[in-house]
C-alpha cells in the first residue's frame, strides 16, 4: 500500500493543461499505484486465457477443494486451489477481472449518460420538470441503495445484465445532482449568455457549450463510481442475485463458497481480496484524478 | 430560522408521497405473489389462488390498491404482514431499535476513531502516521463489507475466540424488552453480566458496519483540517503564540467540523443500506434483514411499510442535519 | 381424579427424568423465525417446530423418531370396514396450559376437537378468519373433499365420516395442521374482543408453553409439567434464531446452544472430530430429483430419458453436494418408507451407453435443452445450483447442451408446475409417512395437468392404475405389493433422474440425552435432558 500524498501547492502556470494534469497526478504516489494496478487488471482481463492454463468453468472430478500449491495437498496444476466442484480458482479469479471491469464500465456508462441527460434537462428546463426530476432523485436516495437494487433485480430477474442495470439505477442520483449543480453555475456565466444571444439551439447549448465545462467533476465521480459499482454488483452477486453459473464473478464466487469458510479459507478469502484490490485501485486513481483536475474540488 | 425549518419540512411532504408511490409500484412490479411463494413444492390450485388473491384485494386495479393503501396509511394503519399476520408497525417497532443500536454504535466507533485519527494526521502532515492513516482509510473505504464481515467472524470469533459469533445477547440472559435497545434494557434489568454480554455481541457487527464511515470521516476530517489550518485566522492565532493543541483543538476544529457533520448526516442513509448486509451476516434481528426477506417472500405490506418508515427516518435525520448545519453556519440559512 | 393423575405423572416423571435438581435450560439454534403460532395456517417446518410440536398435541401422534402412528389425545380409534367412518376415543384428564391471561376451568374434551376442525373448515365460524383464513394444509390434504362430517358422540368420543375411503386419513390426523386448540380459551378471548391474542399467546396441551417471542432473535418456552405425557427434565427451552449454518455451528462449539438443525455439509467432518459434539443421523423422508418434461421433445422418447440417466455422474454429485448428508436415490420414495423396492437397479454412469441411446433416438449430435435449478436451499437439496453445474458438465460430454435457468422460488415452482421447463430440479418432503404422499402426488395422472405437482407431466396409465388401486384398500400388505410394482415401472420409464435422499444430521452437544431425530424433519424436545 502506498499512501496518498498531497499535491504540491500551486506551482507557476505550466504550459499545457494535460501536462499540468499529469504533473499533479504523478505527484500522487497512490494514484500512480492505482493506475498501475488497473493496468495490470486490464491486461489480465485481456489475456485471461493466456495467463491461466486451466479453463475457469471446467469441472475436475475428484479435485474438489484442493488447497493452494504451498499448502499440504496442493498442486501447481491448481496454483490457488480449486472450488467446491473442482474448478481452478486461479483461472476463475483471473477471468473474474473481466466481469469486474465489465460491471464497472457498464454501470458507469449507463448511469453517467442517463445522469448527464437528466441533469442537463433539469438544469435547463427549471420549473416543474426540474422539481420532478430532483424530487425523484431525492426519493431514490432515501431508499437504501442495496434494497432498491434488490427490488429491481427481483423485478427483472437475477443475472449479470440485470444486476448491472439495477446498480446503474441506484447510482443515477449522484450524476444527476452533480450535472445539475454544475449546469446551474455554468448557466450564470457570460459565455453562455453570449452563445444564447448568438442564437445557439438549446441542444447545442446543452451538449456543446455547457457540458464540456461540467466534465471535470463528472469524470471524478465516474472514476469513484467505478469502485462503488464493482462493490454493489458484487454485493448483489453475494446475495445470489448477480451473475449466474458458471460465470466466474467474484461476488457470486464468494456467495457460492461461503459455507466452506471454516474448512477452505481460500475459496472465500481470495475472491474478496480480488474485489478489494480492484476497488482500491479505482479509488486511489479517482482521488488522484480529483486532486489533479481540480484541487478545489476536494469534498 | 423557523422559516428555514418550515421550508425544509414542506419539501418532505412530496418526498413522502413519492416514497409510498415508488415503493408500491416497484413491489407490485416484482413477478410472483406472496400466496404462490408460500405454497412451496406443494403448489396451490388455481381457483384457491384466485380466491385468496381476491381476499387480500390483490385482484383489484393497481391505482385502487394504491389509494386504498394510502388512505390506510394516513389513518395510521400500515397493514399486516402476509406471512406472519402481525402488524407491520409492531414488527418494525420490535426490530428497528436493533438496527438503530447497531448503527449508532457503528457511528460512535467511526467518529470516535476517525475524527482523532484525521485530526492527528492533519496536524502531522506527511508523517508516517499520516500516511498510515490514509492507507488504512483508503483500504477501509474500498472494503466490500459482506466479505469483511465474514472475515471478521472467521478471525475474531472462530480463530481467536474474542467475540461471540452472532445474535444480540447470550441466551442465558433473559432481558425483558422495555426500550428495545438491549444495551439500555440490560442495564435496567437485574441480570448481572447481561450488559457485558450485549456489549460483546455488538462489537463485531458495529466494527464491520462502521468501517466505511470510519474511513471517510478520517479522510474528511484530515482534508478539512488541512484547509482550515491554511487560513489566515489560524496563522494569526499561531502568531499570537497560542499553544498548538489549542489552535488545532479549538480554533481549527470548530470550522473543520462543519463538512464532517454533513458527511455523518449523509451516512445515515447508507448505514441502513450497509445494515442489510451486516445484519444478514451476523443474524442481527434488525429491519435490514426483515426487508430483504420480505422481498423474497413478496410480503407487500412489510416492504411498503418498511421502506416508508425507513425512508421517513432517513428524511428526518437529513432535515435534522440540515437544520443543525444551518445553526452552525448561518450563511447557508440565508442563501436558501 | 386429580390426585390420581398427579400420582401418575409423578411416577412417570421419575421414570422419564430421574431428578431435576437445578433449573435446566436447553438452547436450540433454530434456523429462522416462525411465521406465527397457529399451526393450521403455517406451511414451514420452522413454524411447526415452534408451534405445533412444543405447544400442541394431536389426536394421534407420530412416534418420536419414526413414521409410526401412536395414540395422542385419542387413546384409541375404530374404523368401519368400508373405511368411511372413524371413531376416536379421547384421553381423559388432559390439562390445558395456564398463562397470564388464561386459567382453564376444564380438561380437554370433544368440544375442543370439533372447534379445532371447525375453525379450518367452516367459513361461518367467526374464528375462520382470525389471523388468516388461509388454512393451507387443510386444503392441501384435500380435507374439504374428504370429510363429510365430524360429530361429538359424547364428551370423550368423536366420529369422523368420510366421503370416500382414503387409506392415509389416520396419518393425516397426526400432521401439524390437525393440532387441537382450546375452545374455552377461544370463547374467553372472543368475549374480551381480542381474538388475535389466541395465536400470539397460544395455549395448548403440549409439553412446553410459550413465554416470550422476539422476532428474528429468540423464542422462549417454559416446561408445562402438568402435560399428559409426564414430567420434563428441562425447565426452559430456548430457540436461538440463527439463520446462518456456519454461525450455528460456531455457537454449538461455544456451547451457546446444545442442538442445531441443518448443518453445512462442509462442516460435518469438523463436527464429527469435535469431542464435545455428537452428530445424530437419520435418513430423511424426502427425495430430490431432476424431472424431465415428457410433453416436450425429445423427452417424450423413453430412450432420451434413459440416456440422461446414464449420462449424469450421480456419485460425483453426491460427493460434491451431499458429502455425508445424502444417499443416492434410485426410487421416487426414500428407503425409510414402507414399500420401498430395494430390488430396483439404478442406471449406472455410462456416457457411452448414453450416447448410443441418443443415437438410437436419432439424436446423434445431441440436442439443446434447458436445465432449471431452484434458487433456494431445500431439505432434500442443499445446493441445486451446484448440482446443475455438475449436470451441465456431464451432459455436455454426451453432446447435450443444457442452459441453466432459474427464477425466484415462487415463480420457479409455478412455472415448473405449468411445465415450461424441459428439465428441472425439484424434490419433495413427505408429510405423513404414506407412499401415496410421494407417488400419487408427484407421479399420478391427476397432478400431471398444468399447474399440478407432477413436474415431469408424466401420465402413464399402467402406473397410475396401480396407485389408484392402492389408495382404495386399507390392507397394508396388498398396498406394499402394488407400490413395489409401481417403482419398477417408474425406473424403466425414467421420467426423472433421481438424485438423492438427504440424510438429516443433527449435531448436538455431548451433554444432550434422549434427543431423537424425526424422519419428517421436525424438531421435538419432549424427553430431552442435559447431563
Amino acid at each position: 500500500m502506498v499512501a496518498q500524498a498531497e499535491p504540491l501547492t500551486q506551482a507557476a502556470a505550466p504550459p499545457h493543461p494535460l501536462r499540468e494534469f499529469w504533473y499533479y497526478f504523478s505527484q500522487n504516489l497512490g494514484a500512480v499505484a492505482g493506475l498501475v494496478t488497473i493496468m495490470i487488471i486490464l491486461l489480465l482481463a485481456l489475456f485471461a486465457n493466456q495467463v491461466s492454463a486451466q479453463s475457469p468453468i471446467e469441472i475436475h472430478d475428484g479435485q474438489f477443494l484442493r488447497p493452494p500449491f504451498w499448502e499440504d495437498g496442493g498442486t501447481l496444476a491448481f496454483p490457488l486451489g480449486t472450488d467446491p466442484i473442482g474448478r481452478d480458482m486461479f483461472s476463475r479469479l483471473v477471468h473474474g477481472t473481466r466481469y469486474s471491469l465489465l460491471m464497472g464500465s457498464m454501470v458507469v456508462s449507463i448511469s453517467l449518460i442517463a445522469g448527464i441527460c437528466l441533469g442537463l434537462v433539469a438544469g435547463f428546463a427549471r420549473g416543474v420538470v426540474e422539481i420532478m426530476i430532483m424530487r425523484l432523485m431525492d426519493i431514490m436516495l432515501t431508499i437504501p441503495g442495496i434494497l432498491l437494487a434488490i427490488v429491481i433485480v427481483a423485478i427483472l430477474g437475477p443475472g449479470l445484465a440485470n444486476a448491472m442495470l439495477a446498480v446503474s439505477v441506484v447510482a443515477l442520483p449522484q450524476y444527476v445532482r452533480i450535472t445539475r449543480a454544475t449546469v446551474l453555475t455554468e448557466l450564470a456565466k457570460e459565455y453562455v449568455t453570449a452563445s444564447k444571444t448568438n442564437g445557439a439551439s438549446v441542444v447545442r447549448l446543452m451538449f456543446l457549450t455547457v457540458l464540456p465545462n461540467c466534465l471535470a467533476p463528472l469524470i471524478v465521480q465516474a472514476t469513484l463510481g467505478f469502485s462503488t459499482a464493482i462493490i454493489d454488483a458484487a454485493a448483489l452477486g453475494f446475495l445470489g442475485l448477480g451473475a449466474q453459473p458458471p460465470t466466474p464473478e467474484w461476488g457470486t464466487m464468494l456467495a457460492d463458497t461461503r459455507e466452506f469458510m471454516q474448512r477452505a479459507w481460500w475459496v472465500v478469502t481470495l475472491p474478496g481480496l480480488a474485489i478489494l484490490i480492484t476497488v482500491m485501485a479505482f479509488n486511489l486513481m479517482g482521488d488522484g484524478l480529483r486532486d489533479a483536475l481540480d484541487p478545489k474540488l476536494k469534498r | 430560522m423557523l422559516r428555514f425549518i418550515f421550508t425544509r419540512l414542506a419539501l418532505v411532504i412530496p418526498t413522502f408521497v413519492g416514497i409510498t408511490l415508488l415503493a408500491f409500484l416497484l413491489i407490485h412490479a416484482v413477478p410472483g405473489d406472496p400466496i404462490e411463494t408460500l405454497a412451496g413444492e406443494r403448489g396451490i390450485p388455481e381457483e384457491r389462488h384466485q380466491a385468496l388473491l381476491h381476499e387480500y384485494g390483490f385482484d383489484r386495479p393497481l391505482y385502487y390498491q394504491y389509494f386504498a393503501y394510502i388512505s390506510h396509511v394516513l389513518s395510521g394503519d400500515l397493514g399486516r404482514s402476509l406471512i406472519t399476520h402481525e402488524r407491520v408497525i409492531s414488527e418494525f417497532k420490535q426490530l428497528f431499535p436493533a438496527t438503530i443500536e447497531l448503527s449508532v454504535c457503528a457511528m460512535i466507533f467511526a467518529v470516535g476513531i476517525g475524527l482523532p485519527a484525521g485530526i492527528l494526521a492533519a496536524a502531522r502532515r506527511n508523517s508516517i502516521f499520516d500516511h498510515g492513516v490514509m492507507a488504512i482509510s483508503v483500504t477501509g473505504y474500498s472494503m466490500p463489507i459482506f466479505w469483511w464481515g465474514l472475515l471478521a467472524i472467521l478471525l475474531f470469533s472462530n480463530t481467536w475466540h474474542l467475540t461471540p459469533v452472532s445474535g444480540r445477547i447470550d441466551y442465558a440472559y433473559f432481558v425483558e424488552p422495555k426500550t428495545g435497545f438491549l444495551l439500555i434494557d440490560s442495564l435496567l434489568s437485574d441480570e448481572a453480566g447481561s450488559f457485558r454480554s450485549a456489549m460483546t455481541h455488538l462489537i463485531l457487527p458495529a466494527i464491520v458496519l462502521g468501517t466505511i464511515p470510519l474511513a471517510v470521516i478520517a479522510r474528511m476530517t484530515r482534508s478539512s483540517m488541512l484547509e482550515v489550518l491554511g487560513e489566515d485566522y489560524i496563522r494569526t492565532a499561531r502568531a499570537k503564540g497560542l499553544a498548538p493543541t489549542l489552535v488545532i483543538g479549538v480554533h481549527a476544529l470548530r470550522n473543520a467540523l462543519i463538512p464532517v457533520i454533513t458527511v455523518i448526516g449523509l451516512f445515515v442513509g447508507s448505514l441502513f443500506a450497509g445494515a442489510i448486509l451486516t445484519e444478514t451476516i451476523f443474524s442481527w434481528p434488525g429491519v435490514g434483514k426483515w426487508l430483504f426477506e420480505a422481498v423474497g417472500r413478496r410480503d407487500y405490506p412489510v416492504l411498503q411499510g418498511g421502506v416508508l418508515l425507513l425512508g421517513t427516518s432517513v428524511m428526518a435525520v437529513n432535515v435534522f442535519v440540515d437544520v443543525l448545519y444551518g445553526f452552525i453556519n448561518p450563511r447557508i440559512r440565508h442563501t436558501r | 381424579m386429580k390426585s390420581k393423575l398427579l400420582a401418575a405423572t409423578a411416577i412417570l416423571a421419575l421414570a422419564v427424568a430421574g431428578h431435576a435438581a437445578s433449573a435446566k435450560t436447553l438452547v436450540y439454534c433454530s434456523e429462522g423465525s416462525p411465521e406465527n403460532f397457529y399451526p393450521a395456517i403455517n406451511t414451514t417446518g420452522t413454524s411447526f417446530d415452534a408451534s405445533s410440536r412444543p405447544i400442541y398435541n394431536r389426536l394421534v401422534e407420530f412416534e418420536r423418531g419414526s413414521t409410526k402412528i401412536e395414540p395422542g389425545l385419542a387413546t384409541s380409534w375404530d374404523a368401519t370396514e368400508d373405511g368411511l367412518t372413524y371413531v376416536f376415543h379421547l384421553r381423559k384428564g388432559v390439562k390445558w396450559q395456564t398463562t397470564k391471561s388464561f386459567k382453564p376451568s376444564r380438561d380437554f374434551n370433544a368440544d375442543d376437537v370439533l372447534f379445532s376442525f371447525d375453525r379450518q373448515s367452516n367459513k361461518d365460524n367467526p374464528w375462520f378468519k382470525v389471523t388468516s383464513d388461509n388454512h393451507s394444509y387443510y386444503n392441501d390434504m384435500d380435507m374439504p373433499e374428504l370429510v363429510k362430517s365430524i360429530e361429538k358422540l359424547d364428551d370423550y368420543t368423536v366420529k369422523f365420516t368420510l366421503k370416500a375411503p382414503e387409506a392415509p386419513f389416520i396419518a393425516n390426523m397426526a400432521m401439524d395442521f390437525a393440532s387441537i386448540i382450546s375452545k374455552e380459551y377461544a370463547d374467553q378471548l372472543m368475549k374480551a374482543g381480542t381474538p388475535e391474542k389466541f395465536d400470539q399467546e397460544p395455549v395448548g396441551t403440549g409439553p412446553f408453553q410459550l413465554e416470550n417471542y422476539q422476532k428474528d432473535a429468540v423464542v422462549r418456552y417454559k416446561a408445562f409439567q402438568e402435560n399428559w405425557r409426564g414430567k420434563l427434565a428441562i425447565d426452559t427451552l430456548v430457540y436461538a434464531i440463527t439463520p446462518d449454518a456456519s454461525v450455528r455451528f460456531a455457537k454449538l462449539k461455544a456451547n451457546e446452544c446444545q442442538i442445531m438443525p441443518y448443518p453445512n455439509p462442509a462442516d460435518l467432518p469438523a463436527m464429527k472430530a469435535d469431542p464435545n459434539i455428537k452428530v445424530l443421523e437419520q435418513p430423511g423422508l424426502n427425495v430430490g430429483y431432476l424431472a424431465m418434461n415428457v410433453t416436450k421433445k425429445p423427452f417424450d422418447d423413453k430412450r432420451v430419458r434413459q440416456a440422461i440417466n446414464y449420462a449424469i455422474n450421480k456419485a460425483a454429485i453426491l460427493e460434491a453436494v451431499y458429502p455425508g448428508v445424502g444417499i443416492a436415490a434410485k426410487n421416487p420414495i426414500p428407503p425409510t418408507l414402507w414399500s420401498y423396492n430395494d430390488d430396483v437397479k439404478d442406471y449406472p454412469y455410462d456416457p457411452a451407453k448414453a450416447k448410443q441411446l441418443l443415437a438410437d433416438a436419432g439424436l446423434k449430435d445431441g440436442f439443446e435443452t434447458d436445465l432449471w435449478w431452484m434458487p433456494v436451499q431445500r431439505p432434500y437439496n442443499p445446493n441445486a445450483k451446484r448440482i446443475a453445474e455438475l449436470m451441465q458438465a456431464d451432459l455436455d460430454k454426451v453432446g447435450v447442451k443444457a442452459k441453466l435457468v432459474s427464477y425466484e422460488w415462487g415463480e420457479y415452482r409455478k412455472r415448473l408446475a405449468q411445465g415450461e421447463q424441459m428439465m428441472g430440479e425439484i424434490g419433495w418432503t413427505g408429510d405423513n409417512g404414506d407412499p401415496d404422499n410421494f407417488l400419487y402426488v408427484l407421479l399420478g395422472c391427476a397432478s400431471a395437468k398444468p399447474g399440478g405437482s407432477n413436474t415431469a407431466k408424466w401420465c402413464y396409465k399402467p402406473f397410475d392404475d396401480l396407485l389408484i388401486q392402492a389408495k382404495r384398500t386399507t390392507d397394508t400388505a396388498k398396498r406394499t405389493e402394488l407400490y413395489k410394482q409401481a417403482q419398477v415401472i417408474f425406473k424403466e420409464e425414467a421420467p426423472w433422474f433421481t438424485i438423492a435422499h438427504a440424510v438429516q444430521n443433527a449435531p448436538v452437544r455431548k451433554e444432550v440425552v434422549g434427543y431423537k431425530l424425526s424422519p419428517f424433519g421436525q424438531h421435538e424436545f419432549f424427553g430431552v435432558d442435559l447431563q
